[in-house]
């Protein structure tokens, strides 16, 4: 009798707190505008805020991402020192972008070009401005925890770059300043409505503003570092160093595309159905086509499925589409990430025989492809808006200013504190040289 | 007696082991290793760049046997050991001069 009684109470209240929205589901949608007008403002922000907030916790997934990749395709005896920089990266990242890069990024009115931002603010949990609809599709809090876990990206990329020779305290130098101003300094100009953005620049969710970015830093930064000890012989040739852990950079590829689902995905800056559904089919399949794509041109360009070149290629297809990842096609997704998967390869091994030491290539998945991407707005958006021209200039301003800012920043650590560990602790390991400990403790191969 | 040294794929471990053991000889060592002979190494591709696998991945066992068991346990591990391909391996004979069973202070054949 007693559960009788009981579920009749839980009926009367669910009648109750639903009748006002079984009124609404009653009615017959007769059209989207419809259908909107009859949804409730206060759910509707709720599920645009979780969303944020689940999205934030997948693009923080992706520095595990990182970390692991970059420890796979380079030597046992330096993954300490990778672990360890790709720990500090998004830890700086976050504390410097509370205490300067989110303002700096997202200043409102400015001159478009430069605006150094203060701390973040600190509204009250009731403030309507801040919190509330007023404010955004989500709260002030989401806004600043997912901007700050893509600001830590665009170092993480040259950590990756840098790896097996790059100094430990001059790097973290350089992360943190790269992160605190550069980073948000060149976002301002496309996403804090800066004067790229007043062109009509189309980048979604950072195919320049993260990763041309990241990808062009490292290209300053691996020219001022010079190759690592061993990889080009004074007679010319070019040395392989093998990466020591394929299930490593495997495990770092696949949370990168899980994450990219936040990284995209949340920038739609709701959980408006269709376009966070669309961006999760572009971003997906332009992965699976840069995977296909890079899988064939290896294996005919170099002979052999290189497994590395598959990673890559996901990563390419990955980064292609993030530009334009809110306004293709599926089909324009498809041919964005292909071809971004056989630019990579070629990219890859031309960037190698150039002498440009960069073992995991992000320089080519992250600066070529990133260039790639955003151009591809210009020749796959399905909105008339996006100009060719303006995605070509956009792209090669983000380029050209990463290039220049890293180039600054790495010279003057390099004649100062140094940028390079002496040729002995590179060639026992920054593991042991840097950290005083082993990854691997006992188990370590000698020449590795 | 004799050591005999053997330089062997790793694969062919199991059956050496069990030639041996049907022989009634009691006792190898075995090692990783990595070497080349005749066949020398192959030409691998990584990321597009080119490397020598100089030396190849091998096992090396050692095998100290009285003199009536040398011959039969060459031909047992020849026998296990052969796949006709190249990168088999080599056998190698050496006398031994004297041998002391740690425990119990027997020498010569008693102490193997």
């Amino acid at each position: 009798m007693s559960k009788l009684r009981s579920n009749f109470a839980i009926w009367t209240l669910l009648v109750l707190i639903f009748g006002g929205a079984a009124q609404v589901v009653g009615q017959e949608i007769k059209s989207m505008e419809a259908f909107h007008s009859a949804t409730i403002a206060y759910p509707k922000f709720m599920v645009d805020n979780l969303w944020i907030l689940i999205a934030t916790a997948l693009v923080f997934i992706m520095h595990l991402g990182f970390a692991t990749l970059e420890t796979g395709l380079t030597r046992q005896k330096n993954t300490v020192n990778i672990l360890f920089k790709n720990l500090f990266i998004i830890s700086t990242g976050l504390i410097t972008y509370a205490l300067t890069g989110f303002n700096t990024m997202y200043p409102g009115d400015f001159n478009g070009f430069l605006a150094i931002g203060g701390p973040l603010a600190s509204p009250a949990l009731d403030d309507v401005a801040t919190m509330t609809s007023a404010y955004a599709d989500y709260t002030y809090w989401s806004d600043f925890i997912f901007q700050a876990m893509f600001a830590a990206t665009a170092a993480t990329i040259v950590s990756g770059a840098v790896a097996e020779r790059v100094k430990l305290n001059g790097f973290m130098i350089y992360a943190t300043i790269l992160v605190a101003f550069f980073y948000p300094i060149a976002g301002s100009w496309k996403w804090g409505g800066g004067w790229l953005d007043q062109m009509g620049f189309h980048d979604f969710a950072g195919s320049s503003i993260v990763h041309a970015f990241g990808g062009f830093s490292a290209l300053a930064a691996v020219l001022f570092l010079g190759p690592r000890l061993g990889k080009y012989t004074p007679t010319g040739e070019i040395r392989p160093v093998l990466g020591h852990s394929m299930p490593m950079a495997t495990i770092g590829v696949f949370l990168l595309w899980l994450g990219w689902f936040g990284f995209n995905g949340g920038s739609v800056l709701s959980a408006d159905p269709g376009q966070v559904s669309l961006v999760f089919v572009t971003t997906t399949l332009a992965a699976a086509a840069g995977c296909l794509a890079a899988i064939f041109t290896s294996s005919f360009y170099l002979k052999k499925p290189d497994i590395t070149m598959a990673l890559n290629g996901i990563l390419a297809g990955l980064v292609g589409i993030t530009a334009g990842a809110d306004s293709v096609t599926w089909i324009g997704a498809i041919a964005i990430g292909a071809i971004a998967g056989i630019v990579v390869v070629f990219a890859i091994v031309f960037i190698d025989h150039a002498k440009i030491d960069d073992p995991v290539g992000a320089v080519s998945v992250h600066g070529i492809c990133g260039i790639w991407g955003t151009v591809a707005v210009g020749l796959f958006s399905t909105n008339p808006a996006h100009s060719l021209g303006i995605q070509v200039f956009g792209t090669l301003t983000y380029a050209l200013f990463a290039f220049i800012a890293s180039s600054i920043l790495v010279l003057i650590i390099k004649y100062t504190i140094g940028i390079r560990v002496g040729a002995e602790e590179e060639d026992e390991g920054l593991d042991l040289g840097e950290h005083g400990q082993p990854a691997y403790a006992d188990f370590q191969h000698i020449n590795n | 007696m004799y050591k005999i040294e053997a330089y062997l794929r790793p694969s062919a471990l199991e059956e050496v082991q069990k030639g041996l053991g049907d022989l009634g000889i009691a006792g190898m060592s075995v090692t990783e290793i990595r070497g080349f002979g005749r066949q020398r190494g192959h030409r691998e591709v990584y990321r597009g760049a080119e490397y020598r696998i100089d030396f190849v991945p091998k096992i090396k066992i050692e095998v100290i046997v009285k003199e009536s068991d040398r011959d039969p346990a060459v031909d047992a591990i020849v026998q296990a050991a052969k796949t006709g391909k190249v990168g088999d391996g080599k056998v190698f004979v050496l006398p031994v001069g004297e041998a002391v069973r740690i425990r119990t202070g027997e020498t010569g054949d008693a102490a193997l």
